[in-house]
């Protein structure tokens, strides 16, 4: 190796610079490109989509509109799938969705424990605890030990419904609707709707605390 | 197949533990390891079923260690293996080496918009009606396939009731295995937390799965 060329000079990569992981996903990228079988701009574009396009905003917006309006949270109930397809979120890992309502009476709590099933279409790429063994492994046995975790502690006598994502069926929670917000429109409910409060992990943000 | 992956009520992976600002991706090689693993699904070589069935089989030492893409990457050499695209020969070296198998479809940057709108639906008629109406007390079967099924340990064997019949799917434990797409109706099956926990389940807890009609008998 020549004077000019030490393990500083970021201008030449070699494998060793690389994790493990790093290596091993380039060298098949490259493999499959040299056969044809990808594109690599393919990839860019199903990468911005989900860093730009399709994200929690989109479930936000579902439900600030079942908030504002109860034919639409009627619709939302008895066919979520037609309901959320009419704001234009459909496709993949969200062709077969139901959405489930907090009330008085029962906090819902959505988790895959065979893989990581998520409402993509309205809640984008799920995020790396939810996907975890921790998570997984406890949300159906002690649903409030996790919860704690997420600063949220449910009313005295709440009753909890954890939702197993086994089949095709995902899952969209639609929190309770903040006291106090009577006045807002639906673009300023959808603030208050967080990713978390759609997965059950978390509730709606009270309108004081929006960020 | 009671495999590592099938994770719920197991003790011991500590606190949940969100991240601060919970990025999407963690380096490049994530981002790439999701678009190669949604590009070589567009194939339409194996189904999600095979898919998630190779992910089951990693050994349990590395799937419990490893991150979710790696599972990802890892399932994906196993199936680019086995349906003949990729030799172990090339993915040590990390150079092709044959041209391989030939897939039915190359996705294209130009196709991508349009194939992630559509996704999967995988909801199929069945000639017969449900066998079981909402409001029918059920009970899982049990049973320790070593092939793939969707009837996780914690809930086989257990007494429930049918919240809702939920339309019918391509049955996974055969199509993961090239058996068929076989659809059956599919139903919410909820269990109280005593049924499955016991004694020490937590209180005023309910826990549902969505099961397959041949994961039920009556009772």
């Amino acid at each position: 190796m020549s004077h000019d060329h030490d393990h500083d000079d970021h201008h030449h990569h070699h494998d060793n610079h690389f994790s493990p992981m790093e290596a091993r996903v380039r060298a098949l990228e490259t493999i499959l490109t040299q056969k044809g079988l990808i594109d690599p701009k393919a990839i860019d574009a199903i990468v911005e989509t989900y860093e730009t396009k399709i994200g929690p905003r989109n479930g936000a917006r579902v439900v600030a509109k079942a908030w504002a309006e109860p034919d639409f949270a009627d619709w939302l109930k008895h066919d979520a799938t037609a309901a959320i397809a009419s704001l234009g979120y459909t496709g993949r890992q969200g062709e077969h969705m139901r959405a489930v309502f907090n009330d008085a009476e029962t906090h819902n709590l959505v988790v895959c424990t065979l893989c990581s099933c998520y409402p993509w279409s309205v809640l984008g790429l799920p995020p790396v605890w939810y996907k975890a063994p921790a998570y997984r492994s406890r949300a159906v046995i002690d649903p409030r030990g996790v919860l704690a975790e997420f600063g949220v502690t449910l009313p005295e006598g709440r009753k909890i419904r954890v939702w197993d994502s086994t089949a095709e069926l995902r899952y969209l929670v639609v929190p309770e609707r903040p006291a106090g917000t009577d006045g807002l429109d639906q673009e300023a409910l959808a603030d208050l709707v967080t990713r978390d409060a759609m997965i059950g992990t978390g509730l709606a943000l009270e309108p004081e605390a929006e960020a | 197949m009671n495999g590592p992956h099938d994770l719920g009520g197991q003790h011991g992976f500590g606190p949940v533990a969100p991240e601060p600002n919970e990025p999407y991706f963690h380096g490049d090689w994530e981002k790439r390891a999701l678009g190669v693993t949604l590009s070589c699904g567009a194939f339409g070589a194996w189904t999600i079923d095979e898919s998630r069935h190779a992910r089951e089989n990693i050994p349990p030492a590395t799937y419990l260690s490893a991150s979710y893409y790696e599972i990802w990457i890892r399932a994906l050499e196993t199936l680019l293996a086995r349906h003949g695209f990729v030799s172990a020969e090339e993915l040590s070296t990390g150079r092709m080496l044959e041209k391989g198998a030939v897939p039915k479809r190359v996705l294209t940057a130009d196709m991508v918009p349009a194939v992630l709108a559509k996704g999967g639906p995988c909801d199929r008629p069945v000639a017969t009606p449900p066998r079981f109406a909402a409001g029918a007390r059920v009970r899982t079967r049990n049973f320790n396939p070593t092939t793939h099924t969707r009837l996780p340990r914690y809930a086989r064997g257990k007494v429930g009731v049918v919240e809702a019949v939920q339309g019918s799917f391509v049955f996974p434990d055969d199509n993961a295995h090239g058996r068929g797409e076989n659809p059956e109706w599919v139903y919410t099956v909820v269990f109280d937390g005593g049924e499955i926990w016991g004694e020490d389940a937590a209180d005023g807890l309910t826990v549902s799965i969505d099961a397959w009609e041949s994961y039920l008998e009556p009772l």
